[in-house]
C-alpha cells in the first residue's frame, strides 16, 4: 500500500499535485476543530473588514470570520459528500454484484429498473423533494436523498465486471465447494470490483459536492449549518459583490476550485494507475 | 429492417418505463408531503389580495383535483395522470390565473434554444479537440490547451458562470450579464430582437460550454489514443496513407461513435446545469423558472416544470437511441 502510494508521487505528477491541493484542504478542516468561534455563530467579528493580518481572509457581512468559517464549510461539505459517496457506493456494489451474477431474466429486470432510474434527471426530482418537504429536508435526510440517485451508472460499471467473473474457473470452483452466493459475492468477487468502486467513489465524491454547491447557493438546503454553498448563498443574500465585500465570495470559490481540481486529479492518476493501458501508453509503449 | 422494428419497439417500452416511472415518483413525492398543498396556495394567494372568494373556491377546487387530497389514493394517480397528459396542471400562483402550462410554454423556448446550443458547441469542440490531442500526442499547444479544458472540468457550473459575471460584468463590462434579451425590446422575428438574443445568449452558453467541453476532450483523447494503436491504422500508416486522411478517415470516424451514445446520457445531466446557469445569468428558462416557483411556493407550476423536465429527457435519449444504430452498424438490433 505505502509503497504504490510512493510510486505514485515518485512517478505520477497528478497524483503529486492532487495531494498538494487535497493536503492544503485538509490543513483547513483540522484548523477547523481549533476554530475560536461557533461555527454557526453570528456577529462574533467586526463585520465587513478586508483581508488583514487579524483576519486573514477578511470577515462577512454578518460578523463571522472568513478563515474558520471556510475551515468548518469545507468540513461540512467533505462529509456531505463522503456520506453520499459511502451509501450510493453499497448501493452501487451490491446491485451490480448481484445482477452481474446471477444473470438471466434476472439481471434484465435488474438492469431495466437500473436503467431507468439513471435515465430519470436528477435535479428536478431532487428539487421537488426539497420543495415538498422544505423545513422537514434536514442535512442528513438530504444526503440520504442524493445517495439514492447517485449509483445507477456505477453499479453497470460493477456489474459488466461481475458478469466475466461468472464464468471464470474459481467461480465454479467456489460453488462446487459450497459456497453460498453471499460468500462467492463478498469473498471471491468483491476483491476485483474494488478497483472499480474505488474509481468511481472519487467521481462521486465530486458529483455530491457539487451537488451540494448547488442547493445551497440556492438556498435550499440547511443553510445555518455553514457549508461551502451556504457561504456563498449568504454572500449573494448580502448582494456582497455589488457591495464590494470580494472576500466574502472569493475565498470559497477559490477553495471550492482547490478542491474540485484536488479531487479529479487524484481520480485521474488513480483510474490511470488501475487501467495499465493508459499507463503503457504514458511510458510510450 | 424487422430487426431495427424490435429494436426500436425496445427501446420505445423503456422510454415509456422511464416517463411513468419518473411521473408515478413526482406524484408520490407530492402526495406524501408533510404540508397540505392546497391550505397553504390558498392562504399565500389570499394573503396576496386576491379576495374573491370564487376564483379563491375554483383555485381551491382545481388544487385538490391537482394534488388529490380526496377520494381513494389510486383514483387522485389517475386524474393526476389525466392531468399529464392533457397538459393542464391548473392555474400558476405566482402569475395567477395563467395556466402553468402557458407559463412553461414561454420559457422553454428560452432553455432549449440555449441548451441545445451550448451541448453541441461544447460536444463539437471537446470531439475535436480531443480526438486532435489523442493523434498528435507530442504537440506542444494540444497539451496546454488539455490541461487547461482539464483543469476547467471539475469546477462547478456557478463557479465558472460567477467567474464571468464578474469578468465581463464588472472588470470589463462588454455583455450583458442579465435577462434573455433587453428588457424593452418585444419578442418579435426582427434583427434588434435576434441579435439581443445572441448577445444575451454569450455568456450562459459560454459557461455550459466551458462546463461540458472537458468530459468530451477527456473521453474523446482517451478513445482516439486507443485507436491510434490498432492493426488497422498502422497498417495504413505503413502503407504511406496521409496522417491527414488516417486522422480523419480511420481514427476520428472510428471513436466518434461512442460519443453519440454519450450525447443521449448528457442529455439526462443537462437540465442540471440549465437550472444553476439561469439562476446565475437571470436567463428566462425552464430553470429560473423552477427556481422562482420554490421560491414563491408554486405547487402547481412546480410540478408542472418537473414532470416536463422528466418527459423531455426521456424524448431525448429515446430519439438518439434510435438514431444510434443509423449511425453505427455495430449495434445489435435484436
Amino acid at each position: 500500500m505505502f509503497k504504490i502510494l510512493r510510486d505514485l508521487l515518485r512517478y505520477n505528477k497528478e497524483f503529486l499535485f492532487g495531494t498538494i491541493l487535497i493536503l492544503i484542504i485538509v490543513g483547513l478542516i483540522v484548523s477547523s476543530f481549533f476554530s475560536p468561534y461557533d461555527e454557526t455563530a453570528i456577529y462574533v467579528v467586526i463585520p465587513d473588514m478586508p483581508p488583514s493580518t487579524e483576519f486573514w481572509f477578511g470577515t462577512t457581512s454578518r460578523g463571522q470570520d472568513v478563515f474558520w468559517q471556510i475551515g468548518a464549510s469545507l468540513r461540512n461539505t467533505l462529509i456531505f459528500g463522503i456520506i453520499v459517496a459511502v451509501i450510493s457506493r453499497l448501493v452501487a456494489l451490491v446491485v451490480g454484484l448481484v445482477s452481474g451474477y446471477i444473470g438471466g431474466r434476472t439481471d434484465q429486470v435488474i438492469m431495466g429498473i437500473n436503467d431507468t432510474l439513471g435515465a430519470l434527471p436528477n435535479i428536478p426530482i431532487l428539487l421537488l423533494l426539497v420543495f415538498v418537504l422544505r423545513d422537514q429536508m434536514t442535512w442528513s435526510m438530504l444526503a440520504i436523498v442524493a445517495a439514492l440517485l447517485g449509483w445507477t451508472h456505477d453499479s453497470r460499471l460493477i456489474r459488466s465486471v461481475a458478469l466475466s467473473l461468472r464464468h471464470r474457473e474459481f467461480t465454479r470452483h467456489a460453488v462446487f465447494s459450497g459456497m453460498r452466493t453471499s460468500q462467492i459475492l463478498i469473498r471471491e468477487h468483491l476483491p476485483y470490483v474494488m478497483p472499480i468502486v474505488f474509481f468511481t467513489t472519487m467521481n462521486n465524491l465530486i458529483w455530491a459536492i457539487g451537488l451540494e454547491v448547488t442547493l445551497s447557493i440556492l438556498g435550499f438546503s440547511d443553510i445555518n449549518r455553514p457549508t461551502v454553498g451556504g457561504m456563498i448563498y449568504w454572500a449573494n443574500a448580502h448582494s456582497a459583490m455589488v457591495a464590494g465585500v470580494w472576500w466574502w465570495i472569493a475565498f470559497p470559490m477559490l477553495f471550492v476550485v482547490i478542491l474540485f481540481l484536488g479531487l479529479f486529479m487524484l481520480a485521474m492518476s488513480v483510474n490511470e494507475y488501475i487501467d495499465p493501458r493508459s499507463r503503457l501508453a504514458r511510458m510510450g509503449a | 429492417m424487422n430487426g431495427f422494428l424490435i429494436y426500436a419497439g425496445k427501446r420505445f417500452l423503456q422510454f415509456l418505463f422511464v416517463v411513468i416511472t419518473g411521473i408515478t415518483l413526482a406524484f408520490l413525492i407530492a402526495h406524501f408531503s408533510p404540508v397540505d398543498p392546497v391550505e397553504q396556495t390558498v392562504s399565500l394567494l389570499t394573503s396576496f389580495g386576491s379576495t374573491d372568494p370564487q376564483a379563491v373556491e375554483i383555485l381551491r377546487q382545481s388544487l385538490r383535483e391537482l394534488y388529490g387530497t380526496g377520494g381513494p389514493l389510486l383514483d387522485q394517480y389517475f386524474t393526476f395522470w389525466g392531468r399529464v397528459l392533457t397538459g393542464d396542471f391548473g392555474p400558476s400562483l405566482s402569475s395567477f390565473p395563467t395556466p402553468v402550462m402557458t407559463v412553461i410554454g414561454r420559457a422553454l423556448p428560452w432553455t432549449v434554444g440555449l441548451l441545445t446550443l451550448a451541448t453541441i458547441i461544447a460536444w463539437i469542440i471537446g470531439n475535436l479537440l480531443g480526438a486532435l490531442a489523442g493523434y498528435f500526442r507530442n504537440s506542444r499547444l494540444l497539451k496546454l490547451a488539455g490541461i487547461v479544458i482539464m483543469a476547467l472540468q471539475p469546477i462547478p457550473t456557478y463557479i465558472i458562470g460567477l467567474s464571468l459575471v464578474i469578468l465581463f460584468g464588472f472588470i470589463w463590462p462588454i455583455l450583458p450579464i442579465s435577462d434573455g434579451a433587453q428588457v424593452n425590446l418585444a419578442p418579435a422575428f426582427n434583427w434588434a430582437f435576434i441579435s439581443s438574443v445572441i448577445e444575451h445568449g454569450i455568456l450562459p452558453a459560454l459557461t455550459l460550454v466551458l462546463v461540458g467541453i472537458g468530459g468530451w476532450f477527456i473521453s474523446m483523447r482517451s478513445l482516439v489514443s486507443n485507436i491510434v494503436t490498432d492493426d488497422h491504422v498502422i497498417y495504413a500508416e505503413l502503407g504511406g496513407v496521409r496522417s491527414s486522411r488516417i486522422f480523419s478517415h480511420y481514427v476520428a470516424r472510428n471513436a466518434m461513435l461512442p460519443q453519440v451514445t454519450g450525447l443521449a446520457l448528457s442529455l439526462g445531466n443537462v437540465f442540471g446545469g440549465a437550472v444553476i446557469v439561469e439562476f446565475v445569468f437571470n436567463y428566462p428558462g425552464i430553470g429560473k423558472l423552477l427556481i422562482s416557483g420554490i421560491y414563491s411556493g408554486d405547487y402547481s407550476l412546480v410540478l408542472g416544470v418537473t414532470t416536463i423536465a422528466i418527459i423531455a429527457v426521456a424524448s431525448a435519449v429515446f430519439v438518439i437511441d434510435i438514431i444510434y444504430p443509423l449511425i453505427d452498424p455495430r449495434v445489435k438490433l435484436g
